[in-house]
């Protein structure tokens, strides 16, 4: 069974709700069939709006959208079958969660038996079985959220959107249900295009990431090489943490280039910079970099220690470092790291492979 | 268990229990010293009028304290045929000190209520009493008219002797009791109580739907638009309350009139010919217009209350689950407005129910309430006790529909804002 890549695809997507600011930038993205792909980015980026034109409670400005090969502006929202899980449940608070799972099986008039079948099926899929008959109100957040995600379900959509839908719960019952949704993705290998603001979630669950910024998706990869090659500082900044540093190429040669700062010279992986002369920031993840590096590593300065910040299994210090004063190092908890005191000088050290030399802020 | 068996002590060993009541006692006293003038106003203003209204509906002491004597000599008449002597004596020294205390005119309108032809017997009793001698009052009160000879005309008085009656209200529903003591109908041409009962029901109700109609969507339009626009709206709906009852109705007797605006614009657009000017005011029309529009606040602000709270996603999910647009109002948000629906139609009926001055200045003869009787009998015929009676007829009525109300609906389902 060959898989489809463009069973979601927008082409070529603007969208305006005042005709003078667009919200959504020239959208150009294709979601494969079975695929968990996450809208990331701060809140204004255009993600939701995305969403809600590929559910169809907006309508894009221009440009079309296509689903299994169809183009689907046209087409209103009961329509299109799309299963939804909304940011606060959307739950029907005057129906009982049978009720609830009930009304999309309800208005396709599948017969009642098999409707039963499906329903019990999906509250199993969620580990809700025996709450059929509970009011919604008499459910915890998480266990109203497991609904709404069975009640998306049950009506075996081919898609399913997600608008930020663990945003209320607290972190632990988020980070389980995090686990619980991929689980369910990968057992019915449904295609989720799921949305939030928190990397983390976006990390852990998706198969892919669209970085959204500006009405734009500023990289669309998977997340381990959004966290290990961003595009652009913009990527670089928003996942995970990040050390910068903003200077001019000096010299461009095999692979590496020289990034005159203020201070001093450092060697930098050149990614979006062409030539010499050009601004850039250089970016540079905490991981990265080592304390009193013992190896041969092309970049060493050294670093005074501002802050010492204890978080358990490591501890984050913050540096004054070739003039920048914000420069996060983390330092696993071992024995070899007990000499980090406030006011030293240490030696810093790090590849010129992992400084990427990105566009300038 | 040990909490249950071991009392819990305070550190100076006064029970825990004990302790608290005393802590809160304080809070009580002070929370009933807050509320304490409001109940006093509300028994003043409110408890004590109605109970005196409810004392007056039923109060009919008048006739037994004209008459005392006459009806404790009654007690022991059976009522078949003409009284004995001591009950003609009776009433003749009852009549003689009603004659110096120049009452006795009352007690002939009193008694004309409960039968006709009692007003020229007792004038002729009066003329003819000065010169009756003492002893045998039976045989010179019966020489006085043939009607004093009539057995009819002594059971009536008779009637009259409990201090209590429900007579008034058996006249708000065009009923009497009749000599025999049954209970029936009055003449069918006679009857106006029950249509004007009937008109108000008809009335409150059609004003409640037509308000219902009109208040939805406006309602639903202010939950759902900006803040911009939805004040401005809002300012729209509660304007009318800014402007008196009396020059809202007024305003609506110059827009109705037969040479009035509407009826002109109606002739303009050539819907009706300008000799067949539609009669709009003094009528049922009237009532309906003007009330409508009055009452329509009540309707949209509850409606609205409730709307706002009613998230749009739950819309959008109704939507995304394949209902259409009218599957997703009519199973999803429309149920969810049923409280206020509850709350603004019972505000709308009970205050439709009792509408005095928009009907009584634009409904006309066929567009009048109940409440317009009750006014016309509180200020003209000056029979306070059948307005009385006709008044807690339609407070009952009111909170039989309201009992009906939270029986289909329930009255915790009620949300006015």
């Amino acid at each position: 069974m060959s898989v489809n890549k463009e069973f979601v695809k927008f082409d070529k997507v603007d969208k305006s709700y005042d005709g003078k600011v667009l919200v959504v930038k020239d959208l150009q993205l294709d979601i494969a069939e079975g695929e968990f792909i996450t809208m990331l980015g701060p809140s204004g980026s255009g993600k939701t709006t995305c969403l809600m034109m590929l559910a169809g409670f907006e309508t894009p400005t221009n440009g079309e959208i296509y689903l299994d090969g169809n183009a689907i502006s046209s087409i209103p929202p009961h329509k299109r079958g799309i299963g939804m899980v909304f940011q606060n449940y959307a739950l029907f608070p005057h129906m009982t969660v049978y009720e609830n799972l009930a009304f999309p099986l309800r208005v396709r008039k599948i017969p009642k038996d098999e409707a039963d079948k499906k329903i019990d099926k999906a509250l199993s899929m969620v580990s809700l079985q025996g709450f059929a008959q509970r009011m919604p109100g008499q459910l915890s957040g998480g266990q109203q959220q497991r609904v709404a995600v069975a009640r998306s379900l049950v009506f075996d959509p081919q898609l399913v959107l997600m608008d930020e839908p663990l945003g209320a719960l607290d972190k632990n019952l988020r980070e389980s249900m995090q686990y619980e949704i991929k689980h369910i993705h990968e057992n019915i290998g449904v295609t989720v295009v799921y949305v939030t603001h928190d990397q983390s979630e976006a990390l852990t669950m998706s198969n892919r990431i669209a970085v959204f910024n500006d009405g734009k998706v500023q990289q669309l990869s998977s997340p381990d090489e959004l966290y290990e090659k961003p595009v652009n500082s913009f990527v670089a900044e928003f996942i995970g943490e990040n050390n910068t540093f903003a200077g001019e190429v000096s010299d461009i040669s095999g692979g590496k280039c020289k990034v005159k700062l203020a201070s001093a010279d450092i060697l930098a992986n050149p990614i979006s910079v062409k030539g010499k002369g050009e601004r850039t920031t250089v970016s540079l993840r905490p991981e990265r970099a080592l304390i009193n590096p013992s190896d041969k590593m092309d970049n060493i300065h050294k670093g005074k220690i501002e802050e010492v910040i204890y978080h358990g299994d490591h501890t984050r210090v913050r540096i004054n470092l070739l003039g920048n004063s914000e420069f996060i190092l983390k330092v696993p908890n071992s024995s070899s790291n007990l000499d980090i005191k406030l006011g030293n000088e240490i030696k810093i050290g790090w590849n010129s492979e992992d400084a990427r030399a990105l566009d300038p802020k | 268990m040990s909490s249950e068996t071991k009392q819990i002590l305070t550190t100076d060993g006064i029970p825990l229990e004990v302790s608290l009541k005393k802590a809160e006692k304080k809070n009580k006293i002070k929370a009933f010293l807050l509320v304490a003038p409001l109940l006093l106003f509300i028994i003043i203003t409110y408890v004590f009028p109605i109970g005196d209204m409810l004392m007056r509906s039923v109060d009919d002491k008048m006739v037994t304290e004209m008459l005392p004597k006459t009806f404790k000599s009654m007690e022991k008449w059976d009522g078949q045929d003409l009284p004995p002597e001591e009950v003609f004596e009776a009433f003749y020294f009852d009549f003689q000190k009603l004659i110096e205390e120049e009452r006795e005119g009352k007690l002939s309108t009193q008694l004309n209520y409960t039968k006709n032809g009692f007003k020229s017997i007792i004038k002729k009793l009066r003329r003819k009493s000065k010169s009756f001698e003492e002893g045998n009052y039976k045989e010179q009160i019966m020489s006085v008219h043939r009607r004093w000879a009539d057995v009819e005309y002594w059971r009536a008085i008779k009637r009259r002797a409990p201090a209590y009656t429900y007579q008034k209200y058996l006249k708000g529903i065009d009923m009497y009791e009749n000599e025999k003591g049954e209970i029936i109908n009055v003449p069918e041409d006679r009857r106006v109580h029950r249509i004007l009962w009937m008109r108000t029901l008809e009335i409150a109700f059609f004003v409640t739907v037509f308000c219902f109609l009109m208040a939805y969507p406006i309602a639903h339009l202010l939950a759902t638009l900006p803040m911009k626009y939805s004040n401005l709206l809002m300012i729209c709906v509660l304007l009318p309350f800014w402007t008196s009852l009396l020059v809202r109705t007024a305003s609506w007797m110059i827009l109705l009139q037969q040479q009035g605006i509407v009826n002109d614009f109606f002739v303009m657009i050539g819907l009706v010919s300008d000799d067949n000017r539609l009669e709009m005011m003094f009528n049922k029309t009237g009532s309906y217009v003007a009330m409508t529009q009055i009452l329509l606040p009540f309707m949209v602000l509850p409606l609205y209350s409730v709307m706002k709270t009613i998230s749009p996603s739950l819309m959008r999910a109704g939507k995304s689950l394949g209902g259409t647009p009218f599957v997703a109002f009519w199973k999803v948000y429309f149920p969810l407005t049923i409280p206020g629906i509850g709350a603004g139609c019972l505000l709308v009926f009970i205050l439709a129910i009792g509408y005095y001055i928009t009907p009584a200045l634009v409904g006309g003869a066929s567009g009048t309430l109940i409440s317009n009787q009750i006014a016309f009998h509180m200020k003209s015929t000056l029979d306070w006790s059948f307005a009385s009676a006709m008044g807690l007829m339609l407070l009952s009525g009111v909170l039989v529909i309201y009992w009906l109300y939270n029986k289909l609906v329930g009255i915790d389902n009620i949300k006015l804002g």
